[in-house]
């Protein structure tokens, strides 16, 4: 039993909207017309496509599979059709396109054969490799691969927390899924306690959700395995975010730079159990989420949607009001407006809000700082965001990072008291970019130095070769030349036609060599079939250089 | 396109200062009660020159006027400087200390949350040194003849009838005086100028001081950390002094109350744009500023010495805040590592 809760330093208390969502069922959306399937996962993960467009591919089937420690699978999320493999708008707010696959839907939506995973046979380093075939991902946004985290680590893990917290206003799909599938998020986090080796489960879900407690410690209770405790934590946001959560339960503080594992301890979305549930159970990959659809709707609730399903085709289940201006994903706190609605639904997608200028008005001017502090007795990574905002927007980069600039989690709560609304979240996204781009820079100075010695290098090679090749092909026209001329040279047998002839020949054999000493190429007396083989290789040749151009000016 | 987060606390800087206004009512009207009306006609004219001055200034900085004129930073500097001047001080004297302060202690550094020292007490401070004469005639307990205060504000200046020593100064006197200063406790207890505890009248105003400024730490415009160091870092410094030498030293109720002590607690000493801005930094800086206080007020040649001692710990604030920032989440004491 937990002797008592901790408490975290700062956050805020905005109006929770949940009301407005929280009494509506999970329900299955429809299957949309096109499915857009991302294979970036994060800024260091891309999945390796392993489908063509034209092929039919199976629900749950891997198209992309995991490359690299932080990648996990991509499985079509329905039967259907590869359409294209190219770049689609995704919710990222570069707002830039991003290599997708996209799927048309047959509409039968047929499985692959699907297998429960015997996970308690095998060593725990397969199932985590099962997980990442299965796409399981954190769902509380960030979507970092749930089986690295499930990974051993330093200290090995002795407590697992499900986070149930879901402090940003407005979002109810977590409430939801504890509500309705509380057994399966409970049997989702026995397995993950299994695979980490871990003692005991705590789920942290925020006062706010009295059913959903409810219905997790029935099934805590149902399902007798021990150490499993659902925790009410103090309704306060950020008390969702990671860090403050484990705080809350076990007091334990994690700097910046340190997982979870360094102190024994990991979270976990209740979503993300679930999706190992279905996954290790079921043999089902992760190809759908819960998400809310709430904010200016008329029928605001929580939706089972594929991965992949356009935003634009969730939104009539929810009928978006007419003063409709924007939509953001995620809450009010952390959410990113949406810059098209093509966007699809991606595994991190816990909510779509629709917003209007009622209901987030445009913030009022920007008025100087007069360093009431409000900012920093909210701030719960304890920094004084003043002083960051002066470091930032004076770039004086080196003291915004002394004073703990990358501790900010941007949760929002500074940007949500300041008195001169001040967009200070803003600022510290700017700040933090300059920096990552600096240092970026300064790595990419150091690789380009090396690329142009080496290309140098080449280019010298290069030239020296050529001129060789040249200096001989011209040696070898010349001694031509020289014997034509010879030939020319010789007596006639009628002295006026055949010097006639001879000009002519000499012409031509002149014709020839400057011919060759321009062309220089061994293409003259081939056979037929040699001949088509070399227009083959030329016509792939121009086909490759028409390929490289782009890249090639971006090189320039 | 503005970014996260979306929905924001309805907060402005107008409210908090609106907020600060309104707890400097009580004492205000205290003041007129023991005073008379003089206090409000110098409020009125504060702050028409703290307005005229502030819009003029922006008008040359080339800031959006609407927005800053009303954001009712120039009222609260008004308001102070009228309520730590004396009430019956001629109309220009504190007119003039009221365009120093907004137009030099304000704009000339940048204006809104720019400005290093606290703009009234520069205002307080430049006078008493220019006009040292003019700004120690204070009202007289009950002199509350609103036509002869406004003869002393606008016209002939016949103050005799109508002044009186501050407290402060009384005991000043007193104090100088080695042949006297065996009656000091007997002064401090019936004096007419002394009344119960900090001086007749005066402890009311501070009453009302005190109240307004527990509204305000009620209200997170401002938090315990300055008013209770101040109190305490005067009180312990006071009481320390009184017990070593009762006749040469006031007792530390005394300076709590009287003089611009609870004034200066709960509206000077907090100013969060001059001052220092950490948890551990605001006690150091308001005891810092109390101990001064009570320096200049016993050993100087100024009567009250609240001024001089929030200029001088402005100075040290950016230092005070450097040196006490607070350990940041995840990188504090050992013990917090995982058992």
């Amino acid at each position: 039993m937990i002797a008592k809760l901790f408490r975290f330093k700062g956050g805020v208390k905005p109006d929770s909207h949940k009301d407005v969502s929280a009494a509506a069922p999970i329900r299955v959306a429809p299957l949309p017309s096109h499915l857009i399937i991302p294979l970036r996962q994060s800024a260091r993960a891309m999945a390796r496509c392993l489908v063509q467009p034209g092929q039919t591919v199976l629900k749950g089937e891997m198209i992309a599979a995991a490359e690299g420690p932080l990648c996990t699978a991509v499985h079509a999320p329905t039967s259907g059709t590869v359409r294209a493999i190219a770049p689609q708008p995704v919710p990222h707010p570069s707002g830039l396109p991003a290599p997708s696959i996209v799927i048309d839907p047959d509409g039968q939506d047929r499985w692959i054969e699907r297998r429960p995973f015997d996970y308690s046979a095998v060593p725990a380093q397969e199932t985590r490799n099962y997980l990442r075939d299965c796409g399981v991902v954190g769902l509380g946004g960030a979507g970092f691969p749930s089986h690295v985290k499930l990974g051993p680590g330093e200290k090995g893990i002795e407590t697992l927390i499900l986070n149930g917290a879901e402090c940003e206003p407005w979002i109810t799909c977590d409430d939801r899924l504890m509500r309705e599938r509380a057994d399966m998020i409970l049997a989702g986090a026995a397995i993950m306690r299994h695979i980490a080796g871990a003692r005991r489960i705590l789920v942290g879900i925020e006062d706010n959700k009295p059913q959903a407690i409810e219905s997790m410690r029935a099934a805590a209770l149902k399902l007798g395995e021990p150490d499993i405790e659902v925790v009410a934590v103090p309704t306060r946001y950020p008390a969702g975010g990671e860090k403050q959560l484990i705080r809350v339960l076990t007091g334990i503080e994690i700097p910046f730079g340190k997982l979870g594992t360094h102190f024994g301890v990991q979270c976990f979305n209740v979503g993300s159990a679930h999706a190992v549930f279905r996954a290790i159970a079921h043999g089902e990959p992760l190809i759908s989420r819960v998400l809310t659809l709430s904010g200016n709707m008329a029928h605001a609730g929580n939706f089972e949607a594929l991965i992949g399903t356009p935003i634009r085709e969730l939104l009539p289940l929810a009928e978006p009001r007419a003063d409709t201006d924007r939509y953001l994903m995620g809450g009010p706190m952390m959410g990113v407006a949406l810059l098209s609605l093509d966007t699809p639904v991606i595994k991190g997608t816990n909510c779509i809000l629709a917003g209007s200028p009622t209901l987030f008005p445009p913030p009022p001017p920007e008025m100087p700082c007069i360093r009431c502090g409000e900012c920093a007795k909210v701030c719960p990574a304890e920094l004084q965001p003043f002083e960051l905002y002066w470091f930032s927007r004076a770039r004086i980069f080196g003291k915004a990072q002394e004073y703990s600039l990358f501790d900010c989690i941007e949760c929002g709560c500074c940007s949500y008291v300041c008195p001169s609304r001040i967009p200070l979240v803003d600022y510290f996204r700017f700040a933090k970019g300059e920096i990552w781009a600096r240092e970026k820079e300064k790595a990419a100075a150091d690789i380009a130095r090396e690329r142009y010695e080496l290309r140098l290098a080449r280019e010298e090679r290069e030239k020296a070769d050529k001129a060789a090749k040249l200096a001989a092909k011209t040696e070898a026209g010349r001694q031509k030349a020289a014997a034509a001329l010879a030939e020319v040279a010789k007596p006639a047998a009628t002295p006026e036609e055949d010097a006639k002839k001879a000009l002519i020949a000499a012409a031509l054999e002149r014709a020839r060599a400057q011919k060759e000493q321009v062309h220089p190429e061994n293409v003259s007396n081939l056979t037929p079939e040699q001949q088509a083989e070399v227009a083959a290789i030329e016509e792939r040749r121009a086909e490759i250089r028409e390929m490289a151009k782009p890249h090639l000016r971006q090189d320039d | 396109m503005n970014n996260s987060p979306y929905s924001l606390k309805p907060a402005s800087v107008q409210s908090v200062m609106l907020r600060v206004l309104l707890a400097l009512l009580p004492g205000i009207a205290a003041y007129v009660w023991f005073f008379g009306a003089a206090i409000l006609v110098q409020i009125a004219l504060t702050s028409i020159a703290a307005l005229a001055a502030e819009a003029a200034m922006l008008a040359l900085r080339g800031k959006p006027m609407r927005q800053f004129l009303t954001d009712g930073s120039a009222l609260v500097t008004a308001w102070l400087i009228a309520l730590t001047f004396p009430s019956i001080a001629p109309w220009w004297l504190t007119v003039l200390g009221t365009l120093l302060a907004i137009i030099v202690a304000k704009h000339l550094y940048g204006g809104l949350g720019q400005n290093p020292f606290n703009p009234a007490m520069v205002a307080f401070a430049l006078m008493i040194v220019a006009y040292p004469q003019l700004m120690s005639q204070w009202p007289a307990v009950g002199a509350t003849d609103f036509a002869a205060q406004l003869n002393a504000i606008f016209g002939a200046r016949q103050l005799d009838a109508m002044t009186m020593a501050t407290p402060l100064d009384a005991l000043r006197t007193v104090l100088r005086d080695p042949e006297q200063r065996a009656a000091i406790a007997g002064l401090l207890g019936s004096n007419a100028t002394f009344g119960n505890i900090g001086g007749k009248g005066w402890e009311w105003v501070a009453a009302g001081y005190l109240a307004g400024g527990l509204w305000l730490i009620q209200q997170r415009i401002i938090t315990w950390h300055m008013p209770a160091a101040f109190l305490a870092a005067l009180f312990a410094v006071a009481g320390i002094f009184s017990l070593i030498d009762a006749t040469q030293f006031a007792p530390p109720l005394f300076h709590l109350l009287t003089g611009g002590a609870m004034l200066g607690a709960f509206f000077i000493v907090t100013d969060p744009v001059s001052g220092a801005t950490t948890p551990k930094g605001k006690l150091i800086f308001a005891a810092g500023i109390a101990l001064l206080t009570w320096i200049i007020r016993t050993f100087g040649a100024y009567p009250d010495g609240i001024a001089f001692a929030v200029l001088l710990m402005n100075i040290a604030a950016p230092l005070i805040d450097m040196y006490t920032q607070p350990p940041v989440f995840g990188h504090k004491r050992k013990e917090e590592e995982p058992r």
